[in-house]
C-alpha cells in the first residue's frame, strides 16, 4: 500500500526514534520521541520520496493523569505525492518543553504559538513565543483539563 | 410588554411628554408654552439619539433589522449611526465582548462626549451569556456603565425598541446635575 511508504521509510530511518506507530483507514501516524522531532521533521520535508513540504497544523492534547500527560500533533501534507501524515510527540509535565520547528516549516509559527497560549508548552528555539489569542497578564493556559471552568481573570473590569 | 391604552412600553408616569405649565394656554391664544429648561433640553435628548454601533457578533443581524425600514429606529429619533465615538451619544453594545475587546470598549466609551448612554443589546453584552469561559467578559456593566439591559439571543425588535422607550423615559428624568459622569470606572485600560 503506497500510504505506508512514509512509516517504512520512517521505521528504517530512525529505528530507535519511533515509539509507536499505526495506520488506521491511510491515516499514517508516527508516534516519535520528542528528543527526535527536528531530526525526523527535516527528514520528513527533504526525502526525495516523501516530501511533505505542507506543514498544515500543530496543537497539543492534554491526557491528564497519564504519563506523559500532554502530546504535541504535527500534521504534514505532501503536495507532490498528494500525502498526509501525523507526527505525535509525547511531552511530560514536568519537563513541559520541545524543539520547535520553525527552522524548518515556518508555517508552525503561529500554531505554536496558539499551543503555548492554551496548553503551556514550551517551544524551544521559536524565534517569538508570546500569546497570540490571548493577552498579555492572562494567568494559566485555559485548555488544560486542570483550569478551573469558572476561573476569573484578574481583569480590567472592576468587579470581574 | 407596553400597557394597554398607551403607546407600547410607555407607562403613565413615563414623563414620555414634555412637562408644560398649566397656564401656558392662556399666552398668545396658545401659541407659546412655558416649560422648564431641563425638561425640553431632555425632551430633545431623548428623540434625537445617535447611536454608536459596537457590533462584534450576531445580534448584529437583529439590530440591522431594528434598525432597517420594517420596525425603524427612526420613529424614535434613533435613527443615525455615527461611525465616530464622538459623534455618538448613544452607545449600543450589541454582541459578546471578549476580555481582548474589553480596552476597545473602554476606549469607545471615553471617546465619547456627554451626554451619553449605553445600551446592552442581547444577553451576551448583558451578562456574558452562555459564554461563561476563560474569554468572554462576563457582562459589559463591569466595564462601562448601562443605561438599558436587553437580553435575549438575539432579542426581538420589539424588545429592543421596548428597551429605547425606556432608555427615553430615563432620559426625560435626569437633570443637569447628573452630568458630566467622567471616564469609565475601569483603570488600565
Amino acid at each position: 500500500m503506497e500510504a505506508s511508504v512514509t512509516l517504512k521509510k520512517l521505521k528504517d530511518r530512525f529505528p530507535g526514534s519511533i515509539l509507536e506507530t499505526h495506520s488506521y483507514r491511510g491515516d499514517d501516524t508516527a508516534v516519535v520521541k520528542k528528543e527526535d522531532i527536528l531530526k525526523i521533521c527535516t527528514f520528513l520535508r527533504d526525502d526525495e520520496s516523501l516530501l511533505y513540504n505542507f506543514m498544515m497544523d500543530v496543537t497539543a492534547v492534554d491526557y491528564i493523569g497519564k504519563e506523559p500527560r500532554f502530546e504535541v500533533v504535527y500534521h504534514l501534507y505532501s503536495l507532490k505525492f498528494n500525502r498526509r501524515f501525523r507526527v505525535k510527540a509525547g511531552v511530560s509535565e514536568s519537563d513541559c518543553s520541545i524543539d520547535s520547528i520553525v527552522s524548518i516549516w515556518i508555517s508552525a509559527n503561529w500554531f505554536e504559538r496558539e499551543a503555548f497560549d492554551m496548553y503551556g508548552i514550551q517551544f524551544k528555539g521559536h524565534p517569538e513565543l508570546r500569546r497570540i489569542l490571548l493577552y498579555e497578564g492572562f494567568e494559566g493556559h485555559p485548555l488544560r483539563k486542570d483550569y478551573p471552568i469558572k476561573k476569573r481573570q484578574p481583569l480590567i473590569g472592576p468587579i470581574n | 410588554m407596553g400597557v394597554e391604552n398607551q403607546r407600547a412600553g410607555v407607562s403613565p408616569d413615563s414623563q414620555q411628554k414634555l412637562t408644560v405649565s398649566e397656564d401656558s394656554g392662556q399666552l398668545l391664544d396658545g401659541s407659546v408654552i412655558l416649560t422648564r429648561l431641563e425638561s425640553i433640553v431632555n425632551w430633545s435628548r431623548k428623540y434625537s439619539f445617535f447611536l454608536y454601533p459596537f457590533v462584534t457578533a450576531c445580534c448584529g443581524m437583529e439590530f440591522m433589522s431594528v434598525a432597517g425600514p420594517k420596525y425603524d429606529l427612526d420613529r424614535f429619533g434613533a435613527a443615525l449611526p455615527r461611525f465616530s465615538p464622538r459623534q455618538a451619544d448613544l452607545l449600543m453594545v450589541v454582541g459578546t465582548i471578549s476580555h481582548k475587546q474589553a480596552p476597545i470598549l473602554v476606549k469607545v466609551y471615553n471617546q465619547m462626549t456627554e451626554p451619553k448612554w449605553v445600551f446592552a443589546f442581547g444577553v451576551c453584552a448583558v451578562s456574558g451569556g452562555f459564554y461563561d469561559n476563560y474569554a468572554t467578559v462576563q457582562g459589559i456593566d463591569t466595564l462601562i456603565p448601562v443605561d438599558v439591559y436587553v437580553p435575549g439571543c438575539p432579542p426581538r425588535p420589539e424588545m429592543v425598541i421596548d428597551g429605547l422607550i425606556k432608555l427615553q423615559e430615563k432620559v426625560a428624568k435626569e437633570k443637569f446635575s447628573d452630568w458630566p459622569k467622567g471616564a469609565s470606572p475601569v483603570s488600565k485600560c
